[in-house]
């Protein structure tokens, strides 16, 4: 997916003047998060399912290596053929020889987010080879040319008129915006593709190294297709998706589903394992795991390791103030909100996506939801400190931070400056208290009035009832 | 160096291990992949696996009966059929082929289902009460496609494979069966989208309508 974290600040403008969108997200935006609270309500011991599925996702971190290795064994065992790629280039090379060996002319996909991180599809058409998206957020966007804008509901920023227009133009149908009848629209679109290609992309939720297998949690049933129809299937999966155990997985289940949509569980989990065999009625007769590092195996290593732990959830999305105003294409990249601020910077580099970690305001909530206990405002502080360390960040801002430390350090210049500004302050607030703009500061005065103080600092008002007390 | 060593010798770099993979690394791992610790489980606040299943199918739109036994469900479904004026042409598990289907006025093909079948009949190896959930091993016998193709899926289940939670089904498969089939497919209701305007649509790729007949 073409990257455009860097201009950040550009982006989000432009998105915040956009009426279509800012309406689409006030109307859509609040649904996950009442139907997460609801289905939270059934389960008695969040808390301790929470613990436990963070730890799970520790102990598979913990022993990364060895948890790839056994279940590359047993998915070698069951004829599966696993893949590593070191790039997300090396993701479209491997998809392309496998798709060259076999004369494949039809690819249908489900949702990967990995794939979008190498720009799969562009890719393959550009070798001559057909690839439809089949999940239907996903085959809106790519009639639309659009990349997804949350993990889990990627044309979470369309309207249903704007999915009525290109429907109709693609599909040469009359214009409708009953939704039923476009889902099932894009059903009889996309039935004869899934009966008709010759491979079938997923991403795939989780590896299980008990068994080798792929674990895919779908609702429409596209991803059953992929998996099932066309003759061969390649997944497409980070390396930090391994799982020990299928109960392993049984825990992280409920808490996947309950977190993404407010389902208890959602319509299909499938768990696959290797080819279709004589003991088989149906199914690919050629199975691939592709296991994608770029970036991954270095987050281990530092400060930023527990964002490994994500389950792709799309709760802290869904909970994050930023991200409800400014939509997920504003950050420029596949992960929005704050995982994708903390991911964005680590997988493209800090440089590239500067603006990222301090695109939040810290209030928690994301570390609030997050089922697998990432503590997400820490690590955009991480990045926040790595990017000043590094002399990345403006230099005014450098210089500003700079002063301000010199200043924090000298108490009693402190004390004069505080008492100082604060007057300022007071008076640039005029009669109604109210300050309209900030030299210097424009971008926090732009939409919003910033209230004044009232004229004395802490110290001093302190300081005054000292004095009165000891009278 | 391919790219698995590049990125196992990165991890192993990271992880700040040895080079070289010590035996007791896999041993550890091996022993938790053997012992299969339980997480939690929401607590346990019904009595009667068969009651909760019924009741939580609600919740997924999907629709249940109840029969006597073996002998009762072709007119069961027959009926059913007539309640949503389905076909009478069904695909079927090879399973259920000795079935009286003729005598309802059915006609089954058994075997794999194609794109343009209209019901679909499977079994199931068991289901789970948590979730009300359907566990649907592939197999020559279990063909994947006749719970997916199909817009109504009907499924017979015995009613004394509910088990509780998720756990307990893995268990029960791997003690009967031994080792995973190509595919294990886990169905709680019928096919859904929610990806235009966050509204929920039943019927999207797979079934618009799973009813389950408990026997
Ligand atoms: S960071 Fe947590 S809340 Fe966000 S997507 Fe990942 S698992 Fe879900």
């Amino acid at each position: 997916m073409e990257l455009t974290s860097f201009t950040f600040k550009k982006n989000v403008k432009k998105k915040l003047s956009d009426a279509r969108l800012q309406n689409n997200m006030r109307r859509f935006g609040g649904r996950f998060v009442e139907a997460r609270a609801k289905v939270m309500q059934e389960v008695d011991n969040l808390e301790d399912i929470r613990v436990a599925a963070a730890a799970i996702r520790d102990r598979s971190l913990a022993n990364l290596d060895t948890y790839l290795t056994l279940f590359e064994e047993q998915a070698i065992q069951r004829g599966t053929v696993v893949h590593y790629a070191e790039t997300a280039h090396d993701v479209n090379r491997i998809v392309l020889e496998i798709a060259q060996a076999n004369q494949v002319k039809k690819i249908v996909k489900s949702k990967s987010m990995v794939s979008e991180e190498s720009g799969l599809n562009d890719a393959v058409i550009a070798a001559g080879i057909e690839a439809i998206e089949t999940d239907l957020g996903e085959y809106i966007l790519q009639l639309a040319k659009e990349p997804p804008s949350h993990i889990i509901a990627p044309a979470i920023h369309k309207s249903v008129e704007e999915v009525a227009e290109l429907f109709s133009e693609h599909h040469h149908t009359p214009k409708s915006t009953d939704i039923p009848a476009l889902c099932r629209e894009a059903r009889e679109q996309l039935r004869p593709h899934f009966l008709s290609a010759d491979m079938g992309i997923s991403g795939g939720n989780f590896l299980i190294a008990e068994t080798g297998s792929v674990a895919i949690v779908t609702n429409e049933g596209n991803g059953r297709m992929v998996t099932t129809m066309p003759r061969i299937h390649v997944a497409i999966t980070g390396i930090e998706k391994v799982l020990g155990t299928l109960n392993d997985f049984s825990t992280i289940l409920r808490l996947l589903t309950r977190s993404a949509t407010g389902q208890s569980i959602t319509n299909y989990v499938s768990v696959m394992t290797g080819v279709r065999d004589a003991s088989n009625a149906d199914g690919p007769e050629q199975s691939h795991v592709i296991l994608v590092d770029s970036g991954r195996s270095r987050l281990l290593a530092g400060r930023l390791k527990q964002a490994l732990r994500c389950i792709r959830c799309g709760a802290c999305m869904n909970h994050c103030p930023v991200y409800q105003n400014i939509g997920g294409h504003a950050y420029g990249w596949v992960y929005p909100g704050p995982i994708g601020a903390v991911l964005t910077p680590s997988y493209v580099g800090l440089k590239e996506a500067l603006d990222l970690p301090q695109a939040s305001t810290l209030c928690g909530a994301c570390q609030v939801v997050c089922p697998v206990k990432i503590p997400l405002p820490e690590l955009m502080r991480v990045l926040r400190e790595e990017s000043f360390s590094q002399g990345l960040r403006p230099w005014h801002e450098r210089l500003s931070v700079t002063l301000w430390r010199f200043t924090a350090n000298h108490p009693k210049l402190y004390g004069f400056m505080t008492r100082h500004v604060v007057k300022l302050l007071k008076a640039l607030g005029g009669s109604k208290g109210l300050i309209h703009w900030l030299p210097g500061l424009d971008g926090w005065t732009e939409g919003r009035d910033m209230p004044a103080p009232s004229g004395k600092t802490f110290r001093d008002q302190y300081k005054a009832q000292q004095d009165e007390r000891k009278r | 160096m391919s790219a698995r060593d590049n990125i196992f010798a990165r991890i192993r770099r990271g992880l700040g291990l040895p080079t070289i993979p010590l035996a007791e690394e896999r041993e550890r791992a091996l022993s938790v992949i053997n012992d299969k610790p339980r997480g939690p489980r929401p607590s346990q606040v019904w009595q009667d696996p068969i009651s909760r299943f019924i009741e939580r199918c609600q919740q997924l739109s999907t629709t249940t009966e109840v029969v006597s036994d073996i002998s009762a469900i072709p007119q069961a479904v027959s009926n059913y059929l007539n309640q949503y004026n389905l076909p009478r042409q069904m695909v079927i598990w090879p399973d259920f082929s000795q079935y009286n289907w003729q005598e309802v006025g059915i006609t089954v093909r058994v075997g794999s289902a194609k794109g343009d079948d209209l019901v679909g009949v499977t079994g199931a190896f068991c289901a789970i009460a948590e979730t009300a959930t359907l566990m649907l091993p592939s197999g020559v016998n279990t063909p994947s496609t006749v719970s997916l193709l199909p817009e109504t899926h009907i499924a017979l289940l015995d009613k004394k494979r509910i088990v509780n939670y998720m756990e307990d089904a893995w268990a029960l498969y791997m003690a009967e069966k031994g080792t995973l089939p190509r595919a294990v497919n886990f169905v709680s209701g019928p096919s859904r989208t929610a990806d235009i305007e966050q509204t929920i649509i039943i019927g999207a790729h797979g079934p618009y309508r799973v009813h389950i007949i408990l026997y």
